[in-house]
Parts: structure tokens; C-alpha cells; sequence
């Protein structure tokens, strides 16, 4: 096993390796596929000596003198280091700036995932328990729909109707709560007004992961509920409910907990559009915001930086079950 | 062999499929097939009737056929006024004006063919270049077939020798650019093609090109190939293609790898079929199978994910649209007539959902049929 383990480890590394040079490769080409001269696109207004001197030190920075592959170089380095250029507007360093805004869309990511498990779980179970009934085809209708609900129209839609109609919770901004990237403890730490601030934004990204949760659980719990194992359970006169979340639950889930592990690129790009709609100040919001001001380098930087968390974040979770599930070990090291 | 002869649809093995419940919904379409199109429920009536509606109005809007006015022309009477918009109704318009005071019908009208044109093409892109490759990886997934692992191999690696020997050759040893690279390539294309010609093994080499392609999240690297291939206009300089073509290549690159593998886990098992073996027994060219009895085997899953992909890319359309790398306006698409006007959400909120009701509803259809499609040719749930 420790072997097997270890093939593994060493084949995932390679393919890590391989992974992370194709994308800084990616969004190193990305700068060259700007039109026209980059300097001329990320400084466009303005001429004499001021923008002179800024397109100037845009082009030592993108390392435009020197040959392309020596730019490469330089970009690599510098994306080892840490150092992922700033912003031409403001002088900021982009570093700064993705330290204030990842925290606030981590923490939106993860209300998702709880909000969506905590309400999936459930609904699934009743689903599966009552599997060819009203309450069954009532939900999986439900689901059916937000399916098709986009989760920026879903964000519009609670934003007019929850927030601005009936003033329930706020549609923009954000309170830290238990985590303060932005303010430097300026503001005082309140979670209520935080959750308050978080749970539209959550919510719309949410339900799109409820429908899918929902529907993955009651597949896998219809098929446990035929097993003998839970024919016994019944013999020996065991309540439903105990025979359900005891018995049942943990054997149906293991397809839920894949399907929410790979679930990491969906909520990346969910966040990123609900961010938008609701103004919480996380990465998102941060691309929009370089993208309207032709902030090229730091949009780039955005990119790699969220290329390379989800590559490490998928690594993560693959190795983790393997360490977990020895099947897939086995499977996998083959 | 006529394929119908050896048709898995009548062959006593669907007995047994059909004790396996479908994942999802639709499990409960059983029953005789004696026409593929004479037992649709209403559902699947009313879905087709809202694509067709859609399609035409699209068209006609289009082509001037039948025009529903001008989508750029002001009326300034009408700005802002919807049928739920504060200011009050604008008369004798139905759905109202956006804040310019542009007709709401006209826009959403010639936007369904801006949109629909954008995920069509995506999807089509997506499913000739993913289709195609996914082919041929579950088809050579369990044959070795050196030639064309030869190519694939020698392909990757010429991309990956450019790359690594660029950096290695011109930073490292002084080289220049051109000679860095081409020694590179050259290199990288010998080794590939030796290691994929030496190993046989086309699947592996496709699968990682996808995994590697599904490395990135989807929207992230849609809106980078966008954000980047558009440039700013401010500058002055144009962008290389129109915006609708730059939003079919960055959608269609996305779906590469997600249709890339549907179409290998389909094409994988359809070709360890005894029928693909008796073709092959007959002498036929493995081109020739993949086309002519794989691929129509195939079709029906393709079909079914092809309507679920065109869903995804409507909704992708005004996702991009709404982070600012969308069809950049005058023209209308559903996805910028929502990022236009979504700061007049609380005073003029029918604008935004005018165009939200049409893609939601659109999706709904899409899902239905493609739910209907996968129930009727009993296509499993699999490796989405």
C-alpha cells in the first residue's frame, strides 16, 4: 500500500508539473494576444512625458525589450517569486490586492457548499425515501428548474425582490465577519451583519448546486434502499428515520462528496458573476473591475493566480481520496 | 453488414439495460417505440414549440423578413418604461424600452440571434474538434494503433519542446528565438512521435490534452481568451475577429474537453462491440468503423448532450457578457441587454428580466428536450 501510494503521489507530481507550465505558459501568451501594442492598450490615453514614462515601465515590467522567451523566463520567475506586477492606475501591487479580495470570495465559496449540502442532503434523502410519490416529483421538479435558473438571474431576482422590494437584507457590499482581509481592523468585526451581507450572494450560488447534490443523492440512495442490509435493518424493527440517516445515508453519499469535491470550478465561476451582481468586494469583482479599466497585467495575474489554486485545489482533493477510497488508489497508480 | 442487423436496440441485451433506472428524471417513458416522434408528452411538444418560436424570431429578426422595428432606434418617450418599471407603462410597447429608450421587442428579438448564433457556434466548434478527438480516443482505447499515436504524440510534444527547449535554448544557452524554438520543436516532435509510436496508445494522449484543458476553471478561461482576443477599442486598435466569432472560439474551447469526453465514454464502449469486430473481420479501415458504425451509434448520446451544451453556452453568453467581455454593444444579445442595464435593476427592473425570463426559459426547453432525447435512446448518465 505504501508503494502503491507513492506511484501515485510521483504520477500526480509529473502531471502537476506538466499542468502548471502549460497554464503560465497560457496566460503568459495571453498579453501577446492583445491587439495592437500592449503598451498602447494598458496605457491608451495620453501622451508627453508622464504616460511616456508609465508605458516605459510597463514595458521593463512585461520585460517587452527582450526576446520572447526570455519574457517567458522573467514572467516565470517572477510568478515563483510571488511578484505579480500592479496595477497601472494606482501603482498598487496586485499582490495586495488578491490578499484582500481571495479571503472574501473563499468565504462566499464555502457558505455555498454548506448551504447547498446542508439543504441537498436532506431534500435528497426525502426524495429517495419517498422515490415515485407527489413530494418525490415535486422536488425533483424543483430541482428541474433551478437547474435551468441561471445564478446570475437568480442573483438579480432575489436582489430586486428580497433586497430592494421587501429591504430584507442588504444587495451590495460586505461586513467582515471572522475573517478581515480589507479593512485592517478599521471596522468592527460583526457576524451578524457579515452573514447579513453573504447570504444572497451564497444563496445564488447555492441553488444551482442544490438541484445537482439533490439529484446524485437520491439516484445512489434509491439503489442502497434496495440492499439487503436495509431489509434487515427493517426486520429488526428499526425506526425509518434511523434506518435513513444511520444506514442509508453514508453508503449513498460517496458519488454527493466527489461530485461537491470537483465541484470547485463551478462555485469559481459562479462567484465570480455573483460577486458582481452583489458587489462583494472578492476576486470576481476584481477581474470586472481590471477588465473595465484595461488593467491587462493585473487581469492576468487574477487568472493565473485562480488557475493555479484550482489546480492545487484539485490535486488536493484527488489525492485525498485516494488516501481515503484504496480502490481508486489501486486504479489510479496502475 | 447493414448496421441495423446487428442494431443494439434490438438485440436481447436492452432487456437487461432496461432494469438499470436511468439517473434522473425521465425514468418512467418505457412502453413500445413504434415512432420516434408520435408519443411525445406536452412537455416535449411545448419545448420544441419554444425553440422553433425562438429560431424563427431570431431569423426573421436577422434577415428584415418580418421586422419588429428598429433595435437601435430612440424613442425617448418610452425610456425606461416597461410594464413593471416605476416611471409607469410605455403605450404601444409591449415589453417597454431599455434606458435609451430602444424598443424592448426589437432588441430582444435581433439579441435571441446574437445569442443563439453565439452558443450554436460554440457547440458546433465544441463538438466537431472535442467530438472528433473523443472518437477517436475511445475508439483506439483498447487497439493500438501506432501511426496516429505517432502524430498525436509527435503534435504535444512539439508544442511542449517549443516551449521547454525555448526557455532552455535561449535563456540558458545563449540561442536565439527562431533556432530555440525550432530546435525545440524539432526535438519535441521526433520524442513525441517516437514515444507515441513506441507506447500505441492515442487514448492516454487525447485524455491528458483534455485534463489539462479541464484544468482551468471554464468561465475563467473563457473570460481570458475573450477579455484578451478583444483588446480595448479605446486604444485604437481593432480587434483581430468580430466579437461574436472571438465568443464562439472561447465558448467552443471550453467545451472542447467536456464534449471531448462524453464522446470518448460513448464511443469507448460502442466500439468493444462485437459488430465493431465483425467489421473490422471484414477488412474495413478503422476510419471507416468510427464513421460508419460508431459514430451513428454515438449520435443519439451526442445529440442529447449537444441540446444540455447549447443550454450551458446561452447562459455562458450572459455570464461573459455580464463580467464585460461580452458582444460588445450596439449590437444586442440577451447576456449585454442584462450587463447594459443591470445598474436600472431597481427602477426599471423589466429590462433585465425581460431578457432573464428569455434565457431561463430557453434553458428549460433546451434541458427538457435534451432529458427526452437521453430517455428515449436510453443514453445513460455517464462521465458528465
Amino acid at each position: 500500500m505504501q508503494n502503491e501510494l507513492l506511484r501515485l503521489i510521483a504520477r500526480r507530481l509529473v502531471q502537476l508539473a506538466i499542468v502548471l507550465i502549460v497554464v503560465s505558459f497560457f496566460t503568459f501568451a495571453l498579453i501577446r494576444l492583445l491587439p495592437g501594442d500592449p503598451t498602447q492598450t494598458i496605457i491608451p490615453f495620453g501622451r508627453g512625458p508622464f504616460f511616456e514614462h508609465a508605458r516605459a515601465r510597463l514595458r521593463s515590467d512585461l520585460g517587452l525589450s527582450k526576446d520572447f522567451f526570455a519574457q517567458y523566463w522573467d514572467y516565470l520567475t517572477k510568478l515563483v517569486r510571488l511578484n505579480f506586477g500592479h496595477q497601472y492606475s494606482s501603482g498598487r501591487s496586485v499582490g495586495t490586492l488578491v490578499k484582500q479580495s481571495l479571503p472574501v470570495s473563499l468565504e462566499l465559496m464555502i457558505y455555498a457548499q454548506i448551504i447547498s449540502l446542508a439543504i441537498a442532503i436532506p431534500l435528497g434523502v426525502l426524495a429517495a425515501y419517498r422515490a415515485g410519490t407527489r413530494t418525490d416529483s415535486v422536488i425533483n421538479t424543483t430541482a428541474f428548474g433551478a437547474l435551468a435558473l441561471p445564478n446570475f438571474v437568480l442573483a438579480l431576482l432575489l436582489s430586486f425582490f428580497v433586497g430592494a422590494q421587501l429591504k430584507w437584507l442588504p444587495t451590495g457590499g460586505y461586513a467582515p465577519g471572522w475573517l478581515d482581509p480589507i479593512f485592517n481592523g478599521s471596522v468592527h468585526m460583526d457576524l451578524g451583519q457579515h452573514l447579513r451581507y453573504m447570504v444572497l450572494p451564497a444563496f445564488s450560488l447555492a441553488v444551482g448546486q442544490i438541484a445537482v447534490y439533490m439529484r446524485l443523492l437520491r439516484t445512489d440512495m434509491i439503489a442502497t434502499l434496495q440492499e439487503n442490509f436495509i431489509t434487515l435493518a427493517k426486520a429488526k424493527g428499526l425506526s425509518n428515520a434511523r434506518i435513513l440517516w444511520r444506514h442509508a445515508l453514508r453508503p449513498s453519499s460517496i458519488t454527493l462528496l466527489t461530485a461537491a469535491g470537483l465541484s470547485v470550478g463551478t462555485l469559481i465561476g459562479g462567484a465570480v458573476v455573483v460577486e458582481v451582481i452583489f458587489t462583494v468586494p472578492g476576486m470576481g469583482l476584481k477581474i470586472v473591475q481590471a477588465i473595465n479599466a484595461r488593467e491587462y497585467v493585473e487581469l492576468q495575474s487574477y487568472i493565473v493566480i485562480i488557475a493555479v489554486l484550482f489546480v492545487l485545489v484539485n490535486f488536493l482533493v484527488d489525492f485525498l481520496y485516494a488516501v481515503v477510497d484504496p480502490r481508486i488508489r489501486r486504479a489510479r497508480a496502475a | 453488414m447493414r448496421r441495423e442487423e446487428l442494431d443494439p436496440h434490438s438485440d436481447g441485451l436492452m432487456a437487461d439495460a432496461g432494469l438499470v433506472l436511468p439517473a434522473g428524471v425521465a425514468a418512467g417513458t418505457e412502453g413500445e417505440r413504434k415512432s420516434r416522434f408520435g408519443d411525445l408528452s406536452v412537455g416535449a411538444w411545448l419545448a420544441i414549440g419554444w425553440m422553433v418560436f425562438v429560431i424563427l424570431v431570431a431569423i426573421l429578426a436577422k434577415t428584415h423578413i418580418f421586422t419588429w422595428g428598429d433595435p437601435q432606434a430612440v424613442h425617448a418617450e418610452c425610456a425606461r418604461k416597461g410594464p413593471f418599471a416605476q416611471d409607469g407603462s410605455a403605450p404601444g410597447r409591449l415589453f417597454g424600452c431599455d434606458s435609451d429608450g430602444r424598443d424592448m421587442v426589437a432588441r430582444l428579438a435581433l439579441g435571441a440571434w446574437t445569442s443563439l448564433l453565439v452558443s450554436f457556434g460554440a457547440i458546433a466548434f465544441g463538438f466537431i474538434v472535442g467530438g472528433g478527438l473523443g472518437l477517436v480516443a475511445g475508439y483506439f482505447s483498447d487497439k493500438p494503433s501506432r501511426p496516429i499515436a505517432a502524430v498525436a504524440g509527435g503534435v504535444i510534444g512539439a508544442a511542449f519542446g517549443v516551449v521547454a527547449f525555448g526557455v532552455i535554448g535561449a535563456v540558458g544557452l545563449g540561442l536565439s528565438d527562431g533556432l530555440a524554438a525550432v530546435i525545440g520543436g524539432v526535438g519535441g516532435l521526433a520524442a513525441g512521435g517516437y514515444f507515441g509510436y513506441q507506447r500505441g496508445d492515442v487514448d492516454t494522449l487525447i485524455t491528458n490534452v483534455f485534463n489539462v484543458m479541464l484544468s482551468v476553471p471554464a468561465i475563467v478561461l473563457a473570460l481570458a481568451l475573450v477579455a484578451f482576443l478583444q483588446g480595448s477599442e479605446a486604444a485604437g486598435t481593432k480587434a483581430i475577429l468580430p466579437d461574436v466569432l472571438i465568443l464562439i472560439l472561447a465558448i467552443g474551447i471550453v467545451a472542447v474537453p467536456l464534449v471531448g469526453r462524453i464522446s470518448r465514454g460513448s464511443a469507448l464502449t460502442w466500439s468493444q462491440r462485437d459488430f465493431v469486430l465483425a467489421a473490422r473481420a471484414q477488412g474495413a479501415q478503422h476510419g471507416r468503423i468510427m464513421v460508419r458504425e460508431v459514430l451513428p451509434n454515438v449520435a443519439p448520446a451526442m445529440f442529447s448532450i449537444s441540446l444540455l451544451s447549447i443550454a450551458i453556452a446561452i447562459v455562458a453568453e450572459g455570464t461573459l457578457a455580464i463580467l464585460g467581455v461580452g458582444v460588445r454593444p450596439p449590437a444586442p444579445s440577451w447576456g449585454n441587454i442584462i450587463a447594459l442595464d443591470r445598474n436600472a435593476l431597481f427602477t426599471s427592473p423589466h429590462i433585465v428580466f425581460e431578457a432573464s425570463f428569455l434565457i431561463f426559459v430557453t434553458v428549460l426547453a433546451l434541458n427538457y428536450l435534451g432529458d427526452v432525447v437521453r430517455a428515449r435512446f436510453d443514453v445513460r448518465e455517464s462521465g458528465i
